[in-house]
């Protein structure tokens, strides 16, 4: 079913699709299935398919399994640097740079991920300087993109424009993303206000998949058809179809046995 | 993301975090209104008016009738939030809206707080005249940006609903009874699609021109995008001031909030919503209505624009409502704060 979900989101034209975490089912059982996953879906000409690759262990079976694209996970806070990934932040910077020096080698680009960029669970509030540090370092080892995670939705438009201007004193615009959740309904808007200051990469999930371990029964993820009907009113282009992307939509839904958090889904759905 | 305990909620920088963005502020019953045309150096206004139409937009679109005294009790609640401003019911046949039969009961039965307003809807002469009679001091007139949807909304054309409504706003007007225009449709139309921003501006003008002191804005079926909200906004703000305006977003397809922040950003200070997001579509079955209160609260104390308004406490509200009505809160961040 997750290769079958992955092949209908290529149908629908996403650019970028992360397909899994070559991270120990110890911790993730969900992505236990990671190497089968990626040898079984299907690769669409012009499509990415980065997986995430914890560390250097990782990585290694990322690339035997074919992966062409990998991604890293730090974490603006030290807090949840050592509560997510068990080291500080220095530290699992170093692991990046291994990775990346071995990715460098076999010329497989590297996607760097920054949690807690608007607020933290175990540390409250984040200093956009703070943000701006950890962002230059993962560029400055070579991630060619940094995407800024409001990993628990608790930011607003004006704190999503207080941390991005920091940022975009270290790093280039062109190599930043957003990937905001909808914990607190802020999602789509700060992502608006992300696009105003120029950015033009956002991550989202289609029917808004995942929910938030740190607040029970809340939402996670931006939904990708309520991102993709903004993008297409404001005369956006993305080359996704929204229509397939429903469908996709709808079929994990199905297959997860829950209701769908896109709002687009729920509006369009006959119930 | 690893394996993290779900314990943090009990963390106290976690819940510092969540209290600088909830505000639990002080409630000002009968909230200052500071000079309207203010702006923080972000362009963004310094104070927004909320308009809650939770108890009549809101209940309206839901099926299950609420006892009278349980919308009493629903209306005396927001009272207490620091909510400026409380449409309460409609004054429209109870044929049309079971909902509303009600409506003399419940406005006399509300506790009306000094400095809160609480405007009813009164489409026609019969029902200004029975909402003054049961104590409403300030009302409002529903046109529409689209013929189709007016004939089959109010049951007539939008010429002919001017006419009906010039009547009431100029007996409003002899009894210094302030009326509010809606304008529906504003961003497009179940009926006819697209709507022009000349179309709205048209209406909008005539209802301003007719004496309405404020005219909202209504995206009635939550289709619009930041994009359409800027036009729109774009073609009415040559014919009405920005401080005479609303936007009434509704979020069936997610976009009520980015809508607002468009508007915010475009000089308009006045919001309306309704509390757990309550009302669904009549247009999109399963569909949500409403832009949730409690979100937009959450957006305004993070951007420190003012409201006046206790999140907490509307919260409270929503949570009374919605076991009210037998629903699950359509506001993410109940959702988010009542589970954690």
């Amino acid at each position: 079913m997750k290769i079958k979900l992955i092949d209908m989101l290529s149908e629908a034209g996403l650019p970028v699709i992360e397909a899994t975490s070559f991270v120990s089912p110890k911790w993730v059982p969900q992505m236990a299935d990671h190497a089968e996953v990626m040898k079984g879906i299907q690769k669409f000409p012009g499509i990415s398919y980065p997986v995430l690759t914890p560390n250097f262990k990782g990585f290694q079976a990322a690339v035997a399994a074919g992966a062409k694209e990998v991604a890293v996970f730090g974490a603006a806070s030290e807090l949840f640097s050592k509560k997510n990934i068990n080291c500080s932040i220095d530290e699992s910077v170093q692991r990046f740079d291994e990775i990346l020096k071995a990715a460098r080698a076999a010329s497989i680009p590297v996607r760097g991920y920054v949690s807690c960029v608007l607020g933290c669970p175990y540390e409250g509030k984040i200093s956009p300087a703070k943000v701006a540090e950890v962002a230059k370092k993962m560029y400055s080892v070579g991630c060619y993109e940094i995407s800024l995670g409001d990993t628990i939705g608790v930011g607003t438009p004006g704190t999503m424009k207080d941390m991005l201007s920091a940022v975009m004193h270290e790093v280039p615009v062109a190599a930043l993303a957003v990937h905001c959740h909808d914990t607190y309904g802020q999602a789509l808007a700060n992502t608006l206000m992300a696009l105003q200051m120029g950015v033009s990469v956002v991550d989202s999930s289609v029917a808004g998949l995942g929910g938030c371990p740190y607040a029970h029964g809340a939402s996670g993820n931006l939904a990708t058809e309520d991102l993709v009907y903004m993008l297409a009113g404001l005369g956006v282009h993305t080359g996704v179809n929204l229509q397939k992307l429903l469908e996709a939509g709808a079929f994990i839904c199905q297959a997860l046995n829950r209701r769908t958090s896109s709002k687009v889904a729920q509006a369009t759905c006959k119930l | 993301m690893g394996n993290v305990p779900s314990a943090v909620k009990h963390c106290l920088s976690y819940q510092q975090l969540l209290r600088e963005h909830l505000w639990i502020g002080d409630s000002v019953a009968g909230a200052f209104e500071p000079a309207q045309e203010s702006s923080q150096p972000s362009g963004l206004p310094e104070y927004v008016k909320i308009v809650e139409v939770g108890p009549r937009d809101g209940l309206q679109n839901e099926k299950i009738i609420v006892p009278t005294d349980i919308k009493i009790e629903f209306i005396n609640q927001l009272s207490q939030t620091g909510l400026p401003v409380i449409e309460v019911t409609s004054f429209v046949s109870s044929r049309w809206i079971p909902q509303m039969a009600d409506h003399t009961e419940v406005m006399k039965g509300i506790r009306q707080y000094p400095g809160i307003r609480y405007p009813v809807l009164t489409p026609n002469l019969q029902g200004f005249h029975r909402a003054v009679a049961a104590g409403a001091t300030e009302i409002s007139v529903f046109g529409a940006a689209s013929e189709p949807f007016s004939k089959k909304n109010i049951n007539c054309a939008i010429e002919e609903s001017m006419e009906k409504f010039e009547e009431v706003v100029k007996s409003a007007r002899h009894m210094n009874i302030p009326t509010r225009g809606y304008v529906s449709c504003a961003l497009g139309c179940p009926y006819e699609g697209n709507i022009t921003p000349q179309k709205v501006t048209e209406v909008s003008k005539r209802l301003y021109g007719m004496g309405c002191y404020e005219i909202s804005l209504g995206d009635t079926i939550g289709v619009g995008t930041p994009g359409s909200m800027k036009r729109m906004l774009e073609s009415v703000m040559k014919e009405i001031p920005p401080r005479a305006l609303a936007v009434h977003c509704h979020d069936t397809y997610g976009q009520a909030l980015a809508n607002i922040l468009t508007a915010l950003q475009m000089g308009i200070n006045v919001v309306d919503s309704a509390v757990s997001g309550l009302g669904g579509c009549p247009y999109a079955k399963g569909a949500s209505g409403n832009v949730a209160t409690e979100d937009l609260i959450y957006m305004l104390n993070g951007l420190g624009v003012k409201t006046g308004v206790n999140l907490y406490k509307v919260m409270e509200a929503g949570d009374f409502i919605c076991k009210a009505v037998n629903k699950t809160t359509n506001s993410k961040v109940a959702q988010a704060s009542f589970n954690a």
